[in-house]
């Protein structure tokens, strides 16, 4: 199908070699939007679900630091698990579709969104906690008032991460009958046609890079506070 | 159902299968890691001081970071073709961040009064880098590269789709058979691997005189 690069014509054939792919999804546009509704309602529910249970966990951990740790080491440990590890696991445990490949990235997302919400709620300052207890806010009032607003721009932080690895991990939920972009990519590998490899590949790429660029943003409108416990010195990828 | 004692009566079965893959799985993912500290630390210490330049290397290999293997991959083909080269060269991109912004960010900082100390004994900029300040980014360097040793393990999982071996090929071949006990067993050694690497890279910093392992 394509030239194969000898010598000098290396540099003409980059482009000739990821070429084709754009005519590719507009050959096949339903298709196209169907496999990319299934890959952002993966994320969506299981970015939901992380969220909804790792932010109240991370408040919990900061008010009971021995048991917070415990699970924040045991999660540290889970998450060495490769998510095509995990991904697998849900499929032997709950059969094909939708529904264990949303698992796994509920389970992948938790960690970062957990481990963010306790450095935040841990970096703010106690004198601004302080300050409040004097002006006689109840516990319940510091946080919501104080604690979560300050510590917002970390748990967003963290939910980034996850954002960026859910769309990595739905990747991986077309091996499970989950649908998604991924389709395209096991297609294009059995076709040995580039162009429906990249057709699956370039949007996924193109919609992680985009999202993450708009979270950094987000993060940094929000508030004051640069730090967090993602973006100095972790890492991870599906 | 799935039950444990099938899956080790399998793993027993087919123990010399998971000990080849094992070996293809460390082989491909530790070519990458060990190319990857060769040419990112280094680069880590030449851009450490040019702020333009070590951002924009960052930002770039940040971007990278964020696209998923399974997308990067087949970016790959048409270039390396299938099979362990274009594997090696994602790996190698995907350790870059890690790496490299732990090497900056070890070094960036290095205490200023040990700085200080090593300039007043008469040490050269080079000594005072080889000799104070990489020994003591030393653990954020080590950290960096125990996170990418984590995700190259993990990323060559994913690899095995695209013809490079490893253990990933078990649990693509567990998921087509739908055998519980081959996904749970291949997935048990490849997290060993995972975990015994992560663990015993920290001993390294462990061993050395008043370093503390820095877990992130």
């Amino acid at each position: 199908m394509f030239e194969p690069a000898v010598g000098s014509a290396v540099e003409a054939a980059i482009p000739l070699l990821l070429t084709g792919w754009i005519e590719y999804i507009l050959e096949n546009p339903d298709q196209f939007a169907v496999m990319l509704r299934e890959h952002l309602q993966m994320v969506v529910i299981g970015v939901t679900a992380a969220i909804a249970v790792a932010v109240p966990a991370g408040i919990a951990a900061t008010r009971h630091p021995t048991v917070g740790s415990a699970v924040m080491n045991m999660g540290a440990i889970a998450q060495t698990v490769p998510p095509l590890g995990v991904i697998a696991l849900t499929f032997a445990f709950l059969g094909v579709g939708p529904r264990p490949a949303i698992l796994a990235l509920f389970l992948y997302g938790l960690l970062p969104i957990l481990k963010n919400t306790v450095a935040g709620i841990q970096n703010v300052e106690s004198a601004q906690v302080e300050a409040g207890r004097g002006m006689g806010m109840t516990s319940l009032q510091r946080l919501w008032r104080i604690e979560l607003p300050l510590a917002l721009p970390v748990i967003i932080a963290g939910i980034r991460t996850t954002i960026v690895l859910s769309v990595g991990i739905a990747y991986l939920g077309a091996f499970i009958g989950a649908g998604g972009l991924g389709q395209w990519i096991i297609l294009g590998q059995q076709r040995y046609a580039n162009e429906i490899l990249l057709a699956g590949a370039i949007p996924g790429a193109i919609l992680v890079i985009l999202l993450d660029q708009a979270f950094g943003w987000l993060g940094a409108r929000i508030g004051p506070t640069e730090s967090s416990a993602d973006d100095r010195t972790q890492t991870t990828v599906a | 159902m799935v039950s444990l004692v099938e899956t080790v009566e399998w793993m027993g079965a087919n123990s010399d299968v998971l000990v080849r893959q094992s070996i293809q799985h460390l082989s491909i993912a530790l070519t990458a890691l060990v190319i990857g500290i060769v040419l990112w630390v280094p680069t880590g210490v030449l851009v450490r001081n040019n702020e333009r330049v070590s951002q924009v290397l960052l930002g770039a290999s940040g971007i990278v970071l964020t696209i998923p293997s399974l997308a990067l991959l087949p970016l790959l083909i048409p270039f390396f073709g299938i099979g362990e080269a274009p594997a090696i060269v994602a790996l190698v991109l995907y350790s870059a961040l890690p790496i490299m912004r732990n090497t900056v960010v070890g070094i960036a900082e290095t205490d200023g009064a040990m700085k200080e100390a090593g300039r007043g004994l008469g040490l050269t900029d080079r000594q005072l880098l080889v000799r104070v300040q990489l020994p003591m980014a030393y653990p954020v360097i080590m950290a960096g590269i125990r996170q990418a040793t984590v995700l190259l393990i993990a990323i060559t999982t994913v690899a095995a789709y695209f013809g490079a071996g490893g253990l990933g090929r078990s649990i693509f071949a567990g998921i087509r058979l739908a055998n519980a006990d081959q996904i749970i067993g291949a997935t048990i050694v490849l997290s060993a691997l995972a975990i015994v690497l992560d663990y015993g890279l920290a001993t390294t910093v462990r061993l050395l005189p008043n370093s503390e392992v820095i877990d992130t």
